[in-house]
């Protein structure tokens, strides 16, 4: 074919390259290029021109001045004598701790109730669609706001609910024991990643084994055994290390253990509950975007229906599910910055006040716009490489 | 709610208008804040969402309160008529931004004058309307009499306020730790307070006596602190650049301060006005002289502040008196002892 065209091309470009279509593929885009890049430019001087003019200051240098306010709660070390850096660096893991632990509740939740919606129980069906109905049509705000005033009408501290022995449920969040640190501890992670790895091997290996032999070995116990026991074998070789920091009252306030603040606890319900609504029905869909023929095929064949949903549903459905769930991840993400409303001191809240104090408005919010935009393209890149390797393989 | 959600994407908005106004500057024979004011026969007001005292919309939607008082009295001075003000109620953090991008003509919100604002913000600030400072009040039922009782408290805090930073260095300095609740919802932080989230509320301690007299269940379970812990003079903001509504929003101010030195009121005003032989309130209310002209207003301007607002103390018993009740202090005039000093008109 090729050999044949490539005459007449040429035939018909004659002398002049300017009807030759590589040139003008390229011409184009340089000439787009040069647009954009023109129109950032005039933005950006214009910007700093109209600043200049008001008078305002500009530039980064505020980043390495002392910030002179508190936060709340941080991941780090951090204090009013440490840098608006540091302050935004605390805001910015304050939004990924809430933002993971968010996918994550969102994720188990919203498969449960995904799976929920067509499971035959007619009551667990029901409830599951009266939940993914009524909270996914209310604005994710009101999730928000909601949470953040049902935690202020719980109990003071003096009077804390009790689940059990040593946690408390209060209108100042919720407190609960927490293991003191121990050297043994990142061995027993480390042992604990190692064990994983060894799962992952050994159900391999028991498919290679089945495809070989046809004969079928179940890993589950074997791999729940090495999950647990590996760690345990660990931890128990060090000594069985384990010293609770039992949370008490002292002052105005519990002190030790595991401390989660109302508005972390507030908006980690609120964005939870809102998005695990949508992934609920993404979940839906893909289960029954899989055709019933092939589910009857696999029964007729004699697989037993853990094998159906193992080999047959999940890995057509997935296919369906992942994509939107990645979105359902971006929008969760994104939506932490509602926290704001309720004084959880997200990137959004330390950029405001940041903003305001240093009056540099265009800087602030360029950082917040490109700690958002980075979080989300780390997620989405995260999840179209898995997206990839549980895509139907065309062999 | 959807204020709320508008108002926090107003510093996104007004850098976008920044980023888009034309890099020109217009210098006409009135500034260019007095023409778009008179063109637009209103005075575009930034006050608070809901200060006892300070700014607060009544059942009516009427707003009240000293600042808003102040944006009447530059409204009655420019165009003649207190009621042409059209109030934006912003919340601490995005006041300066809607400022600085033209959104509102003047910021009279609580809003303290510091050097970095006046400076590195590109603002100015007329003289202060109301000095105070940083104040706590605590449930009665916590045990804390003093500053000191409060080692390890939760604090509900403003956002961005210099109550913010005050915070951090007062517990800094008697080594104390606390944890600061930051929200910039007046509603949700007063809120969050009075449901028990935190075990102190503090802003500016003006601020503090409305909260406790409206918002909380019984006014006597709660108690507001001894002492102030730092200066806040609260002035009226303006963008900089713009020298004549600079100087028309310092006068205005001097006038109200003035007008009850000499004992000039809205009752008498009239009287004042025809009868007077002080030839300073003659000066004042535009009988001999020409001061309403230097400023590029009419003759008449301060007798409209004063026929239509009221002098300082009016202003003051006004918006302070029953029920808020709250003692002049260091808000009385010169002559009594306090800060408040009217600069010579001639």
């Amino acid at each position: 074919m090729s050999d044949i065209s490539k005459p007449e091309d040429q035939a018909r470009t004659g002398g002049s390259f300017l009807y030759n279509q590589g040139f003008r593929s390229i011409a184009y885009q340089v000439l787009l290029g040069g647009v954009l890049a023109y129109l950032a430019w005039t933005l950006y001087a214009n910007v700093n021109a109209n600043l200049e003019r008001q008078g305002i200051a500009t530039g980064w240098d505020f980043l390495n001045t002392s910030s002179g306010f508190d936060i709340g709660e941080s991941v780090i070390e951090y204090s009013a004598a440490d840098t608006y850096g540091k302050a935004l660096l605390a805001g910015i893991l304050n939004t990924i701790r809430v933002a993971l632990f968010g996918i994550f509740f969102a994720t188990i939740l919203g498969v449960f109730m995904g799976i929920a919606r067509v499971s035959k129980n007619w009551l667990l069906s029901t409830l599951a669609s009266w939940y993914v109905e009524i909270c996914r049509n209310v604005p994710v705000v009101l999730h928000v706001i909601f949470w953040g005033t049902v935690i202020h009408l719980l109990p003071s501290p003096r009077k804390a609910m009790v689940p059990f022995e040593g946690a408390f449920i209060m209108n100042r969040g919720v407190v609960m024991p927490f293991p003191v640190y121990d050297p043994a501890y990142p061995w027993v992670g480390a042992a604990f990643v190692a064990a994983i790895l060894g799962v992952v091997f050994l159900n391999k290996w028991a498919q290679r084994r089945r495809e070989q032999t046809g004969q079928y070995i179940s890993t589950l116990w074997a791999g729940l055994g090495i999950l647990i026991g590996l760690p345990a074998a660990v931890w128990i070789a060090f000594g069985a290390p384990l010293v609770w920091d039992v949370p008490a009252l002292r002052g105005f306030n519990f002190q030790g253990g595991l401390q989660l603040s109302p508005e972390f606890v507030a908006l980690l319900i609120g964005i939870t509950v809102y998005t695990a609504a949508f992934i609920a029905e993404i979940v839906r869909s893909g289960i029954q975007s899989v055709p019933s023929g092939q589910i009857e095929a696999a029964r007729a064949v004699g697989l037993r229906p853990s094998f159906i949903m193992r080999y047959v549903t999940m890995p057509q459905a997935l296919r369906v599910i992942i994509p939107p769930t990645a979105s359902q991840y971006l929008s969760l993400t994104k939506n932490s910055s509602l926290g704001v409303l309720i004084g959880y001191p997200d990137l959004v809240n330390i950029g405001n006040t940041t903003l305001n104090q240093t009056g540099q408005a265009v800087e602030a919010i360029a950082i917040m716009m490109v700690v958002y935009l980075a979080i989300s393209i780390v997620i989405s890149t995260f999840m179209n490489v898995y997206n990839r390797l549980v895509a139907i393989k065309e062999r | 709610m959807r204020k709320i959600l508008k108002l926090s994407f107003l510093p996104v908005l007004a850098s976008a208008v920044i980023a888009f106004q034309p890099a020109t500057s217009a210098h006409a024979e009135d500034g260019p804040t007095v023409k778009k004011v008179k063109e637009r026969g209103q005075v575009l007001c930034g006050v608070h969402q809901g200060r006892y005292g300070f700014a607060i919309a009544d059942s009516k939607g009427k707003w009240k309160g000293l600042d808003v008082d102040y944006c009447k009295a530059v409204a009655a001075a420019v165009l003649g008529d207190a009621s042409k003000v059209k109030y934006l109620p912003m919340g601490s953090v995005q006041r300066f931004p809607a400022l600085q991008s033209g959104e509102i003509d003047m910021l009279s919100r609580t809003t303290t004058v510091t050097l970095t604002r006046d400076s590195a913000l590109g603002l100015n600030f007329g003289p202060p309307t109301f000095y105070t400072g940083t104040g706590f009040m605590v449930r009665k039922s916590i045990g804390a009499t003093k500053v000191d009782d409060l080692k390890g408290a939760a604090v509900c805090v403003f956002p961005g306020s210099t109550t913010e930073k005050n915070i951090a260095a007062l517990f800094a300095s008697k080594g104390m730790d606390y944890k600061p609740v930051v929200i910039e919802s007046s509603k949700q932080l007063v809120g969050a307070y009075m449901s028990g989230r935190c075990d102190v509320l503090s802003m500016d301690q003006a601020g503090l006596p409305g909260h406790k007299q409206f918002d909380a269940k019984n006014p006597d379970e709660h108690e507001i602190l001894p002492g102030v812990f730092s200066k806040e003079p609260l002035g009226i903001g303006v963008r900089a650049g713009d020298d004549q509504w600079f100087d028309i929003i310092k006068w205005v101010t001097h006038v109200t301060f003035n007008a009850e030195e000499w004992g000039v009121t809205q009752a008498n005003v009239d009287k004042m006005k025809a009868e007077s032989k002080d030839i300073n309130v003659q000066r004042l209310l535009g009988v001999k002289g020409d001061l309403g002209k230097k400023l590029g207003l009419s003759n008449d301007w301060a007798y409209n502040v004063i026929k239509q607002v009221g002098n300082y103390g009016e202003i003051y018993d006004r918006n302070w008196g029953p029920p808020l009740n709250l003692a002049r202090g260091v808000n009385k005039l010169w002559t009594e002892g306090g800060l408040m000093y009217g600069f010579p008109m001639k």
